[in-house]
């Protein structure tokens, strides 16, 4: 591995070495009968064979220790969190002071919370994306709107709390809501969604655009018939990275929907919830006496529930995917 | 020229393209004939593509092109036309590069046809396998046109892209250098193809095949670096009529 710091000495060796396979393999060419009999590996052959081995196996450790951290806290949070599982668990409503019962009602308003805002962000990105990716032009107006986009994903998420809170909740007079909640996710996502969906519309090669556009078709049926069809999968990507964000971020709906405990199921969008983030922040902090394997618990719930949702979308992307065109 | 107005299908006047400080095509003017094959021929880098480009205002989706002068279309100038999409659904393209649309053959050839307003499984296939079998590909793929167009082979791809020009019935069809990436067998039933469809419309062929011109134009434009040298008839022209001595060592291969 350490082939990559190359001396001066080696490289001439290697011009010298490249110089010699020319010669050497001009008279094994011509004499086709000979076949690959002749064929000796060079200086460079070898050197070249050695650096590729190397830089596999580097890429290889990085990736490795890249999952590292995902096994390791996935296997704390089974062992420790394991115990609390049973069905009550996830069928029944948090009881005395949280130390006894279930996740029901958050894990409920969860799934509230994740559906209403992606009904929100993804028709509102894709369409700002389509915008951006096929018909904008190079001028003010677009440079404003990508400045704007990426100013929005740089916004911490507290910020977008109390942006929802003064918004949704006081200004529309929402309340304290799921409308709320969502729609604060929603605008805290937005920025992945938008600029998932435009690189997945910018790979469309630009050839099929012109050999759409010169048949006659306007820009919406090119999108329509061409770009968006072999854009899906990648649109779902940008969805999938939506879902992961939504279903843990505490801060946007401590403010502006999530409670910390209701007996009742939300009805509609109108109501407040209770939500797993919010959740878990609080039986790990602030809320005394709780037995030490329900937090555990409950934050494995949150990652089986985005392992769910995201691997629902993941089988439609791969579905998709195998009806790709080129 | 002693042609009338209502015979020109291309007025081309003063024409220049220029893609930022780079000029592509300077002071260009000629008349292109309804139903007549106009050739253009002239090495790399002389202005044919861009001019091909001007036609049917691919300036409009290119990044730096800009034309001034006028090209008039039936008498209209192009840069006047408000529905570039009607514009361009009267002009077919072939690029020297196939690009098969990702659909399935039979789409590709029918897209056009349905963005007239064609309708119906029995209308499309009709003209689905006319134009396949004007491009001498029909044989080939008649069992699989459910297959996908961008599958096929690059000389087929080709010729699914002259295919789908056809498909538009456009009234006028450029061709840049169409035989670039067919055997010459093909290429040569394409060109009778050719012969029998500037009947019905007027064709404009860019090729790097000087004998190519020869065998179908019946007047030939030669470009280079981005002048029109001369534009004359095809015959003469070959026969050593030409009015600038560059034509005729271009013709010959004795260039530069």
């Amino acid at each position: 591995m350490t082939n990559e710091t190359e001396d001066p000495v080696a490289s001439a060796a290697r011009l010298v070495s490249g110089g010699d396979r020319v010669a050497d393999s001009a008279p094994g060419d011509q004499g086709g009968d000979q076949g690959g009999a002749l064929f000796t590996a060079t200086t460079l052959d070898r050197k070249n064979a050695r650096t590729e081995r190397g830089y596999h196996s580097l890429f290889l450790l990085m990736s490795i220790v890249l999952i590292l951290p995902v096994v390791a806290i996935l296997g704390l949070l089974i062992v420790r969190g394991g115990p609390a599982f049973s069905w009550e668990f996830f069928t029944e409503a948090p009881r005395a002071q949280f130390t006894e019962g279930g996740i029901f009602p958050a894990l409920v308003g969860t799934l509230w919370l994740v559906v209403v805002a992606l009904l929100a962000s993804v028709p509102l990105g894709v369409a700002a994306a389509i915008y951006l990716s096929e018909y904008a032009k190079d001028n003010a107006l677009t440079r404003l709107i990508n400045l704007a986009i990426i100013n929005l994903a740089g916004v911490p998420s507290i910020v977008h709390a109390l942006f929802g809170l003064g918004a949704f909740v006081l200004f529309f007079d929402f309340g304290t809501s799921i409308l709320a909640a969502s729609l604060t996710l929603a605008i805290m996502t937005l920025p992945v969604v938008i600029v998932s969906t435009r690189e997945t519309l910018q790979a469309v090669p630009q050839s099929f655009r012109m050999a759409c556009w010169s048949l006659g078709a306007t820009r919406w049926q090119t999108i329509r018939k061409v770009v968006l069809p072999n854009s899906v999968s990648g649109i779902l990507t940008g969805v999938i990275l939506e879902v992961s964000r939504t279903v843990g971020e505490t801060a946007p709906v401590m403010f502006t929907g999530a409670v910390l405990f209701t007996p009742f199921l939300p009805q509609g969008v109108l109501d407040e919830t209770m939500a797993m983030s919010l959740h878990l922040y609080m039986i790990a902090t602030v809320i005394p006496d709780v037995p030490p394997e329900v937090p555990y618990g409950v934050a494995l719930s949150l990652i089986l529930m985005v392992l769910v949702l995201n691997s629902a979308s993941i089988g439609f992307r791969v579905y998709l995917r195998g009806k790709k065109k080129w | 020229m002693v042609s009338t107005a209502s015979e020109i299908k291309l007025s081309v006047k003063d024409l220049s393209i220029r893609y930022g400080d780079h000029v592509a095509l300077e002071g260009a003017s000629f008349d292109v004939r309804e139903n007549e094959i106009f050739g253009i021929i002239g090495p790399a880098n002389s202005g044919k593509t861009s001019f091909i480009r001007a036609i049917n205002r691919m300036d409009e989706m290119t990044p730096g092109m800009k034309v001034h002068g006028s090209i008039e279309f039936n008498g209209k100038p192009v840069e006047t036309w408000r529905n570039l999409y009607a514009l361009r659904s009267r002009i077919g393209v072939v690029f020297p590069l196939p690009v098969g649309l990702p659909m399935s053959i039979f789409e590709n050839v029918a897209f056009a046809a349905k963005l007239r307003g064609v309708k119906g499984k029995d209308a499309l296939g009709e003209v689905v396998e006319r134009c396949l079998r004007r491009a001498a590909l029909w044989d080939e793929v008649k069992d699989r046109l459910d297959s996908l167009g961008s599958l096929l082979s690059g000389g087929q791809q080709q010729r699914l892209t002259i295919a789908r020009a056809l498909s538009q019935e456009p009234e006028l069809l450029l061709l840049d250098e169409f035989s670039i990436a067919v055997d010459p067998v093909t290429t040569m039933r394409i060109e009778e193809v050719l012969k029998e469809l500037k009947q019905e419309m007027t064709i404009v062929l860019v090729t790097n095949l000087t004998q190519q011109a020869q065998r179908l134009a019946d007047r030939t434009a030669f470009f280079l670096e981005g002048q029109v040298v001369e534009v004359g008839e095809t015959k003469a022209m070959f026969k050593g009529q030409t009015k600038d001595p560059r034509t005729t060592h271009y013709i010959e291969g004795r260039f530069g």
